[in-house]
């Protein structure tokens, strides 16, 4: 009995297990080897550390990952407040009409991050964008939302805060929804204002939940490609290229796959520190909710 | 009295704020839908109208007839409704074992698919490319769908529902002399129908919307996902924006259809939110 139980659980994960053998670790430990050796897709050549050495120096590298880190550290508040302040406003007791609301502030998760970029393109277009022609018609000049790289970064935030907030906000809406209303009411009698009441009791209340919605958000933004691709390519120059583009750029275009790899493994490990953080609090998340 | 008041003066003033900042949401996107109605000269007209002064369909039409849209959406549909059943059935039966037997290198396989959160598809492509290669897999469908099927979170969905159902349903049956493999698939999947449904529309929008695999693996036009067909049009030197307008919008209604279809599942997901796959 027991023994055909075992037979089933292996042919149970078997299908899993395999998959995970080729196409996870399999790669893993690859990358870990291509990124001690040259190789161009050809011929690998082992150079030990030499790739890591060359990356510390190379400013291109230095600044794929210092723009992703600006990118990740102002993205994260910004994903963060946007979705929260509509989540919030979508299980408030004071809203009406919320079904059509969430209707319009899920759409976003149906875009593809491709079309996601392509909408923010046209609405920031330089010389025939929404934005800019509002702009002149209030009697402002143009803002060259494309052409310079602090503005290029801009409306690559703000389509970073647009396109995460369905996902957030099923994250929020779920906590929000379950602070006890006893709570709210407590403070009602106290007379406590709404600004008080979110401070000292929704805010807590979803702490853990604020944890996770933080930690994916890092998560998400470090590796950004799809979207800022297709809604700026980079550019202009390199202004808004992150690392994985970097990675990409390297790998597959410049076929340089060892440097490419010892990238991807600085990134891993910047990824893993990020992990295990997330998953201390995400325990620690569902023992007190 | 005043405090009624109050109330009903918040009520409209967060109301209005609500719908406001909705409409702010809305509006690129009925932007860029407004614009894909315009004849060509007018979208690049100033001064700039919301509505088009001659809507015309002429775009789509364009569109449809320049963009192979119906190779496309085949081999996207192809890519998305495979990956999301084997995705559904191999994470259904892993999810299982690890919730319902007990050995230790079922806890060390659970760890493994952890791991594999920690370092996600990006930091490994370059790599997974040279074994995409080696398996003969590249410039085929196939290789977008294989490497797919495998996701933690879709592991980890069943895995927490698995737990919370008793094992004496199990033992009972087991008791009745029902094999491992019937009481899966008559007993347990049933049961689990609304993760199978959340995980199921999940991994359609992941694999509709995917990119960075359909852009390493494919390099045949014929072969090309919606996704990578739209972003042959941005990476031109001259962006055709009365193609791509359009194009972006013809390539979200069967995301749309799929939406209006199981809202009711999608907007229910606060249970099974969480991460990407």
């Amino acid at each position: 009995m027991k023994d055909t139980n075992k037979k089933w659980a292996f042919i149970f994960i078997a299908a899993n297990l395999v998959l995970f053998l080729v196409f996870f670790a399999w790669p893993a430990i690859l990358g870990v080897y291509y990124s001690l050796t040259e190789y161009n897709g050809n011929v690998a050549t082992f150079i030990g550390l030499e790739n890591y050495i060359n990356l510390f120096q190379d400013s291109s590298f230095y600044k794929a990952m210092s723009r992703t880190f600006l990118y990740t550290l102002i993205g994260v508040p910004f994903v963060y407040v946007t979705s929260l302040f509509v989540s919030v406003m979508l299980t408030s007791k004071h809203t009406k009409g919320k079904n059509v609301a969430k209707v319009i502030f899920f759409f976003p998760w149906l875009v593809s991050p491709i079309v996601v970029g392509v909408l923010w393109r046209w609405m920031f277009g330089e010389s025939f964008g929404f934005v800019n022609y509002m702009i002149q018609l209030i009697g402002g000049d143009p803002i060259p939302w494309s052409s310079n790289g602090n503005f290029a970064f801009l409306v690559v935030l703000f389509a970073t805060a647009w396109g995460g907030t369905a996902f957030n906000m099923l994250i929020f809406m779920g906590a929000l929804i379950s602070i006890p209303k006893s709570l709210y009411e407590a403070a009602d009698v106290d007379g406590g204002s709404g600004w008080q009441k979110f401070l000292h009791i929704t805010l807590p209340s979803i702490r853990s939940t604020s944890f996770l919605v933080i930690l994916l958000a890092v998560f998400n933004l470090m590796k950004e490609f799809p979207m800022v691709q297709s809604l700026t390519n980079g550019g202009p120059g390199t202004d808004t290229t992150f690392i994985v583009q970097y990675i990409y750029e390297t790998g597959f275009d410049q076929m340089k796959v060892g440097y490419a790899s010892a990238a991807s493994m600085v990134l891993f490990v910047i990824l893993l520190v990020f992990s295990l953080i997330q998953f201390k609090f995400a325990k620690g998340g569902r023992v007190d909710e | 009295m005043n405090s009624k008041l109050t109330d009903r003066f918040s009520t409209v003033m967060l109301t209005t704020a609500l719908f406001i900042v909705a409409f702010m949401y809305l509006f690129p996107i009925l932007w860029l839908l407004l614009s894909s109605l315009k004849p060509g000269s007018e979208l690049f007209s100033y001064p700039l109208t919301i509505l088009p002064e001659t809507p015309t369909v002429d775009g789509y039409a364009y569109s449809w007839s320049t963009m192979q849209f119906i190779k496309y959406f085949i081999n996207t549909l192809i890519v998305a409704v495979i990956t999301t059943l084997l995705t559904v059935i191999a994470s259904a039966t892993c999810g299982f074992a690890l919730a319902k037997y007990n050995y230790k290198w079922l806890n060390v396989f659970l760890i493994c698919m952890l791991a594999t959160t920690m370092l996600p598809t990006e930091v490994i492509m370059t790599p997974t490319f040279s074994v995409i290669l080696e398996l003969g897999l590249y410039d085929s469908l196939s290789g977008l769908i294989i490497p797919s099927i495998n996701t933690a979170t879709g592991i980890f969905m069943f895995r927490q529902y698995f737990m919370t159902v008793p094992n004496d349903l199990l033992e009972s049956a087991r008791i009745d002399g029902a094999h491992e493999g019937k009481i899966f698939f008559q007993l347990m999947l049933p049961i689990a129908k609304p993760v199978v449904i959340t995980l199921a529309i999940f991994s359609f929008q992941w694999r509709w919307n995917d990119y960075i695999w359909p852009l390493i693996v494919l390099s045949d036009p014929n072969k090309y996902t919606v996704q990578i067909a739209l972003r042959s049009l941005i990476g031109a030197d001259n962006i055709d924006w009365v193609l791509l307008l359009s194009s972006s919008i013809i390539s979200l209604v069967p995301m749309i259809i799929i939406f209006i279809v199981f809202q009711r599942y999608i907007m229910d997901t606060g249970a099974t939110s969480g991460l990407k796959g």
